[in-house]
């Protein structure tokens, strides 16, 4: 019975190629507009928890000057408040892993003929551990590096490629405004951060030598910030009321005056980042599936047009003895054929559209097997849905009542 | 008797619900019709024909009583039996012909064979071969809104026969075609009611299309006033 109605079906589509076409277009734009929004969604969900990965879990970061109610008053003439005697002091905390003082600045590294500008920071041993970050060729530096301030550095990815190319930097001395210093590691890879930088653009000196020689810092012994690791999940609120209490002591500060440093819990930003990708790639997810939607009533719609139009043909396919479950069939078939291809070509589209929006403008795009299926079935399904309606209306109608059409 | 007839009808009412109340189309029509029969039906216009051949043709239902049709109590049928029997025992012919439009002969003339399960193959050597039996032999490829309203008609007698049914329902079937196209017809619906023992129900205005036939029933107002021979004709009021 399969076989020829799907015939039928067939003939009533081909019998009026322009509304199955737009009929199909609706389907088309709705499933390649959620194969493309879940691409991009997710893409984008994917790059922000990257980034938090490799931003290091647990994090604190400590800066100078008070949190207002607009953010963090930073420069401006604001001195460093900030000590290497503060990061120490920090360290002893229990509830705190790992702390590492930075002092970050621009520098003009040169190797041989090769010139690259980059970011500099000085800072000490536990700052790998602090961003989980690991070598991949040579050694960290040491405490004993820090304590004599010696010229040595460790080299991110961009970095080396871009001083280096295929020769190997560990072992290489570079120039840092001048100054020789000693390549003695290159980092791993840790791709982009959550504002969009490129963190493998980056080199690490001691904080030492990055107050005394690269810098010259007019406050001795100060730092930019410090980075502090909990030791666990549940242990941040101890530990940011245990810092803040800290450094109140120990920068002198009266009970109801301002702090002249803020804690800030990163991992907290982090989840709201997270969060915030997760909603826009569910809202893209929903706006998509309301053009879903539209395709499946665009279904319907022609759907009910068709049987109005063919009442005749159906009252003709009933004379001749046609049952109501041909008749459901022979439309329901339509429907689905007409979902169903619409889907595979928006399936096509969908995915050349996210490769494309990728290649073009560099877009993070998740094309996962699980989206695809899923919208192809959601479509496939929604046609079918649509199409019942109008398919059960046809096969409804009085033989009588559908010859007597017009 | 009856259980041998094709069709009995027994106190057959039909009426429609309009604005106005109910209007009575058919008042207690009785009529039997033997395997063999060539019957024509005539009446002026709105005594109910069409509304009886429809209700003989299983397309619509009376409003009371029974009918009977090759031995089935028609009334206590369910929809799917019903298309079975307009499938396999009735063959319709409209005065419009109805044929599927944007479709050839072939397709056309196969189309209860479609609803009947018939495999592809099958299907085409029966619509061919009834074709050729309606004087067609050659036009299986032809669109069916692409030639004469005579072949058309032919056509869909065809279509009507490709399931060999016992019965063939007319609907004023020359209503559309000239003179010599209706003698043509009627040739034709002679023919198989002579050779191929088809019982043939036929309704039409005309006298010289009604003397092919060799039962006269006749209608006015809904009821059946005149029933006989068809050399009564003559003197049958019109
Ligand atoms: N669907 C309907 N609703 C209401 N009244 C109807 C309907 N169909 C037919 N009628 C009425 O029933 C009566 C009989 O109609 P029918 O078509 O059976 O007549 P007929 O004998 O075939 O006439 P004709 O010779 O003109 O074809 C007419 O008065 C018509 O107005
Ligand atoms: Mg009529």
């Amino acid at each position: 019975m399969m076989g020829p109605m799907l015939a039928e079906a067939w003939h009533g589509m081909s019998a009026n190629r322009l509304r199955t076409f737009l009929t199909m277009l609706g389907m088309v734009i709705g499933v390649g507009a959620v194969i493309l929004m879940l691409a991009i969604g997710r893409g984008a969900q994917f790059q922000v928890d990257q980034s938090i990965a490799s931003m290091g879990s647990n994090l604190f970061i400590i800066l100078s000057g008070s949190s207002t109610a607009g953010g963090v008053r930073l420069g401006g003439g604001a001195a460093p408040t900030l000590t290497l005697g503060d990061a120490q002091a920090i360290a002893e905390l229990p509830s705190l892993a790992a702390v590492a003082p930075t002092v970050p600045g621009g520098a003009q590294i040169v190797y041989g003929q090769n010139n690259w500008g980059t970011q500099v920071l000085g800072t000490t041993p536990s700052y790998l551990e602090v961003r989980d970050w690991h070598i991949e060729a040579g050694y960290p530096f040491t405490d004993s590096d820090v304590r004599s301030a010696t010229r040595v550095a460790l080299i991110g990815q961009t970095v080396a490629k871009n001083l280096f190319g295929e020769e190997e930097p560990v072992g290489k001395t570079i120039r840092i405004k001048q100054s020789p210093y000693l390549v003695i590691g290159v980092l791993a890879a840790k791709g982009q951060s959550l504002d969009g930088r490129d963190q493998d653009d980056t080199i690490l000196v001691p904080v030492t030598t990055a107050q005394r020689k690269l810098f010259g810092t007019q406050f001795q012994g100060t730092v930019r910030f410090i980075m502090a690791q909990a030791t666990a999940p549940e242990a941040m609120a101890g530990a940011e009321r245990a810092i803040n209490q800290l450094l109140r002591q120990r920068h002198h500060l009266q009970e109801g005056t301002d702090s002249d440093f803020t804690v800030r819990n990163l991992t907290a930003v982090a989840n709201t980042a997270a969060e915030t990708a997760r909603i826009m790639s569910l809202m893209l997810g929903a706006i998509a599936s309301i053009s879903l939607v539209v395709g499946g009533i665009g279904i319907m719609n022609i759907m009910l047009v068709s049987v109005t139009e063919r009442t005749r043909e159906i009252g003709i396919r009933m004379a001749v003895g046609a049952r109501q479950r041909d008749i459901l069939l022979q439309f329901l078939l339509e429907a689905i054929i007409i979902s169903v291809v619409g889907c595979l070509v928006g399936v096509i589209l969908g995915v050349g559209g996210a490769v494309l929006a990728n290649k073009i403008t560099g877009t993070a795009v998740v094309i996962t097997l699980s989206s695809v299926v899923m919208a192809f079935l959601v479509a496939a399904g929604v046609g079918v849905f649509f199409g019942f309606y109008p398919a059960n209306k046809a096969a409804r109608l009085k033989p009588i009542d559908a010859l007597r059409y017009q | 008797m009856a259980s041998e007839a094709v069709i009995h009808v027994e106190r057959l009412c039909k009426q429609y619900e309009t604005a106005a109340g109910a209007v009575p189309v058919l008042r207690d029509v009785n009529l039997t019709i033997a395997p063999g029969e060539f019957v024509a039906v005539m009446g002026p216009s709105g005594s109910g024909k069409s509304t009886f051949m429809n209700i003989l043709g299983c397309l619509d239902t009376p409003t009371s009583g029974s009918y009977v049709l090759n031995g089935k109590d028609v009334g206590t049928l369910d929809t799917d039996q019903l298309a079975q029997l307009r499938n396999e025992v009735i063959g319709f012919v409209f005065q419009g012909f109805n044929l599927l439009p944007r479709a050839n002969l072939e397709d056309n003339v196969a189309l209860p064979l479609v609803y009947r399960g018939v495999t592809k193959t099958a299907r085409t050597a029966q619509a061919l071969e009834m074709l050729e039996k309606v004087g067609l032999k050659g036009y299986g490829n032809s669109m069916s809104n692409q030639i004469s309203g005579g072949q058309q008609q032919r056509a869909a007698i065809a279509r009507a026969l490709v399931n060999r049914p016992r019965l063939i329902l007319a609907d004023e079937p020359t209503g559309n075609l000239d003179t010599a196209t209706s003698r043509e017809i009627m040739h034709l619906f002679t023919r198989l009611n002579k050779e191929d023992g088809i019982t043939i129900v036929l309704v039409t205005h005309e006298h010289d299309i009604a003397a092919y036939a060799k039962r006269l029933v006749q209608f006015v107002d809904g009821r059946v006033v005149h029933d006989g021979a068809v050399t009564h004709l003559e003197e049958a009021p019109a």
